[in-house]
């Protein structure tokens, strides 16, 4: 049965958003992760103690994002987690040891606490990559080819670099000293290699789907599109332009490379999803064949109604609560 | 192994080692919710350090019980593809319900009850501690209400074989739902009660004679002295309801393979498929329809009555003896335990190491709970109108024995892990940061004094 009502559409949105959400809030504390640097104890602290309050709430976008897949589109679900099941078991061993390293750190016997910090990063490296690797693999609609396989490992490494760019500019707001200047230079290092993974998606994606480039190429949305890629090279270049100059006079405009980095991330996450839609796996199955029922989707539909506005208000309120320069860690 | 008993081996390994943190952190929370009332009403600082101690326990607990959560979620999708396309219509809403309700209030506040003290005024921060627990309780509320859906389906019909929602009051309150959910919450404070009492015990035993791991310990005992009677009486009425819907459940715990009037108790046997009879059986005669039926002569209907499709009679039989065994343990322990701690007297050393042996019992009696209620759905995945070997991927066999040894080896390192570090907390917090009661009682003088010159 076909549900071709407008709540599918609601449903693709609210997913998207979830998706978007997530690369940006799990992906600054990813990055961070990824970044955790094995040589200086006391920046390791001041890294975690810059994500302590927030990455429960981050990793639950995930679990929002994947809920509304299982929900809205359950024949999508199967489809993806199939093909991807070995990665997906990889993802999850890099979440788990992520999530309780994480806790196991602040109480573990003194001499494991550099195992732990060990394992935050290995997991968070492994969770990047195998992100990077699903993503890549779920764009080209799961063709099973030496060159699908070369992009998504492409795909993995550029992830990781976006992860670890808006968690460089995470760090760059939320500390000072030391730690924030050299945040700033993994910050430029990971954004080049995060462009050019930008880049390379937006050259490969038309020439592999003739869809995609119709929809960019043709006349006359193609002017209105222009903006996009254009304002994403301005991000970039301004960015990195700030990053080099860190910290400026009275740590003015601190906020900037984050925000920055997150507008990429919307602008990029708008380019995919205008390729791909209305398909919810790209060129395989659409988002009308793969809904699930009208009445399941009304039931939930009033939840999510009513209580999405309220996760959004308490993220920002517990955003405000933690708001400004971290400080030290400390279980109250 | 083919596929199907592989993924039945992965899925069963991951919702038992899941299952295990948020039995914990369900109850645990209202514990913590208690010792921070208690110290917002007495301004007493012993209440704090106990909130201090056990937030830190709890935190773990909750990252533990997140990220095997997450891993559940997934596979569904890995592993049971046919769960969704059947009856995704209906399990997709109700989880989705969770993860909006209930997932989001743990998470985000958690923040503010683990790092926000300092920076929330004190009644923020007893309230955030209060969303957190009605928090984890909604999670218990929807997930038992999908499982217990499983098991007693109702409020739905099937178009071209799929499942779809015709009344979801009938979906959500199904006539299995309330007394899972009771007989869970309650395992769940039992389970964190034991847990307590087991760790002070231990802090006690290492020569920690402070206020707080006694204090702890009489409340924890106290709780589960008054829950144990009640998951007696809402665990007789979870029977009885089992052997309305699901009388083969029953046959297969109690070890009835005729039906007969008037059945035997068995205490003990050796049940044999075979020649379906229990070898050395020890019985109290006529007890067992007493007990199900109130009625001493009343007929329990025997596993003769549902040939080729009830479910496998020994993990029921055993799991059901063990988790009761372990209910009059808590019984024996709670109660006596209660009577020793009155009007604030010592416990003798051999009862402090009673309770540590005691520490994880709960885990035990739950897990034993939970298989036979799984088991027991057994060769169904949704009563009636799913079979577990329908709903099986096709992904090569290879791939789940690869990640099933991957989640295996994982679940053991982690489990090793939080043992440890529950125990080294437990001790560490025994060296520093306890007051002495003597400290506390010249806090107390010196606080009446300046009330007194006010």
């Amino acid at each position: 049965m076909m549900t071709t009502s407008w709540i599918v559409e609601v449903f693709l949105f609210l997913m998207g958003l979830a998706v978007l959400i997530y690369a940006v809030l799990d992906g600054y504390d990813l990055g961070i992760g990824v970044l955790l640097p094995m040589d200086e104890v006391e920046h390791r602290d001041q890294m975690i103690a810059s994500i302590g309050p927030f990455w429960d709430a981050n990793e639950t976008w995930l679990v929002l994002a994947i809920g509304i897949l299982l929900i809205a589109f359950p024949h999508a679900y199967s489809l993806v987690l199939h093909e991807l099941y070995l990665p997906a078991a990889i993802l999850m061993l890099g979440l788990i040891l992520r999530g309780v390293s994480f806790d196991f750190r602040a109480k573990a016997v003194t001499g494991h606490r550099t195992l732990w910090d060990r394992t935050f990063k290995a997991g968070s490296l492994i969770a990047s990559l195998t992100q990077g690797y699903m993503i890549g693999r779920y764009v080209l609609g799961f063709e099973n080819s030496l060159a699908a396989e070369a992009f998504a490992a492409l795909s993995a490494v550029c992830v990781t670099a976006a992860y670890a760019y808006i968690g460089g500019a995470w760090l760059v707001m939320k500390t000072e000293g030391e730690l924030q200047r050299r945040a700033a230079v993994w910050a430029r290092w990971s954004g080049r290699l995060a462009a050019v993974g930008i880049a390379a998606i937006s050259i490969v994606n038309p020439l592999v789907s003739s869809t995609v480039a119709e929809r960019w190429f043709s006349f006359p949305g193609a002017i209105l599109l222009v903006p996009i890629p254009l304002i994403c090279i301005a991000l970039v270049v301004a960015v990195d332009q700030y990053l080099k100059h860190v910290p400026l006079q009275n740590d003015m405009g601190c906020w900037f490379p984050f925000v920055g980095v997150a507008a990429l991330f919307l602008l990029s996450f708008f380019g995919l999803a205008y390729s791909f839609y209305p398909d919810v796996v790209p060129g395989r199955m659409s988002a009308a064949e793969a809904a699930s029922a009208e009445s399941s989707l009304r039931f939930i539909g009033v939840g999510v109604a009513i209580v999405l506005p309220m996760i959004l208000a308490y993220t920002a309120y517990s955003y405000r609560v933690f708001w400004g320069k971290s400080t030290k860690l400390k279980y109250y | 192994m083919d596929t199907l008993i592989l993924s039945r081996i992965q899925f069963a390994a991951n919702i038992s080692f899941h299952i295990l943190f948020p039995t914990i952190t369900i109850a645990m929370c209202w514990f913590l919710l208690y010792f921070k009332i208690r110290h917002d009403l007495s301004g007493h600082p012993v209440w704090m350090r106990i909130y201090r101690f056990w937030v830190k326990i709890f935190a773990l607990t909750f990252a533990l019980g997140v990220v095997s959560g997450i891993t559940m979620s997934f596979q569904f999708g890995t592993n049971w593809p046919g769960f969704m396309e059947k009856v995704g219509n209906i399990a997709g809403p109700l989880l989705g319900y969770e993860v909006i309700t209930a997932f989001f209030l743990e998470a985000t506040f958690l923040g503010v009850m683990l790092f926000g003290m300092n920076r929330v005024p004190n009644w923020a921060h007893t309230l955030a501690t209060f969303i957190v627990a009605i928090g984890t309780t909604l999670s218990a509320f929807w997930i038992l209400s999908l499982n217990s859906w499983m098991q007693t389906p109702d409020g739905y019909e099937i178009i071209d074989g799929v499942v779809y929602p015709l009344d979801w009051w009938k979906i959500i309150f199904n006539a299995s739902f309330p007394y899972r959910l009771m007989h869970m919450l309650l395992a769940s404070g039992l389970t964190a009660a034991f847990l307590i009492a087991g760790v002070s015990a231990y802090r006690l035993l290492k020569k920690d004679a402070k206020l707080a791991p006694r204090k702890s310990l009489k409340s924890a005992m106290a709780v589960a002295a008054i829950l144990i009677p009640i998951q007696v009486w809402v665990g007789d009425m979870h029977g009885l309801n089992t052997m309305e819907h699901q009388p083969q459940k029953i046959a297969a715990i109690e070890g009835v393979w005729h039906t007969e009037k008037g059945a035997p108790l068995v205490l003990f046997a050796w049940p044999d498929e075979a020649t379906k009879t229990n070898k050395y059986a020890i019985e109290v005669p006529r007890l067992a329809s007493l007990i199900l039926t109130h009625d001493a002569d009343g007929e329990i209907k025997g596993l003769n009555e549902f040939e080729g499709a009830h479910p496998p009679v020994k993990p029921l039989f055993f799991g059901f003896r063990i988790m009761v065994g372990i209910g009059v343990l808590m019984l024996l322990v709670s109660w006596t335990a209660t009577w020793l701690l009155r009007k604030n007297r010592e416990m003798p050393v051999w009862m402090l190491r009673v309770q540590v042996l005691m520490t994880f019992s709960g885990w035990v009696a739950t897990l034993a709970g939970w298989y036979v209620t799984e088991i027991g759905r057994q060769p169904w995945l949704v009563s009636g109108v799913l079979k577990t070997a329908e709903a099986v991927t096709t992904v090569p066999q290879q791939n789940v024995a690869l990640s099933l040894a991957m989640y295996l080896v994982l679940y053991g390192l982690l489990l090793a892990a939080y043992l440890q570090t529950i125990f080294y907390m437990a001790r560490k917090s025994t060296e520093v940061e306890e007051f002495s009661l003597s400290e506390l009682q010249n806090q107390e003088h010196t606080m009446t004094t300046a009330e007194h010159r006010a």
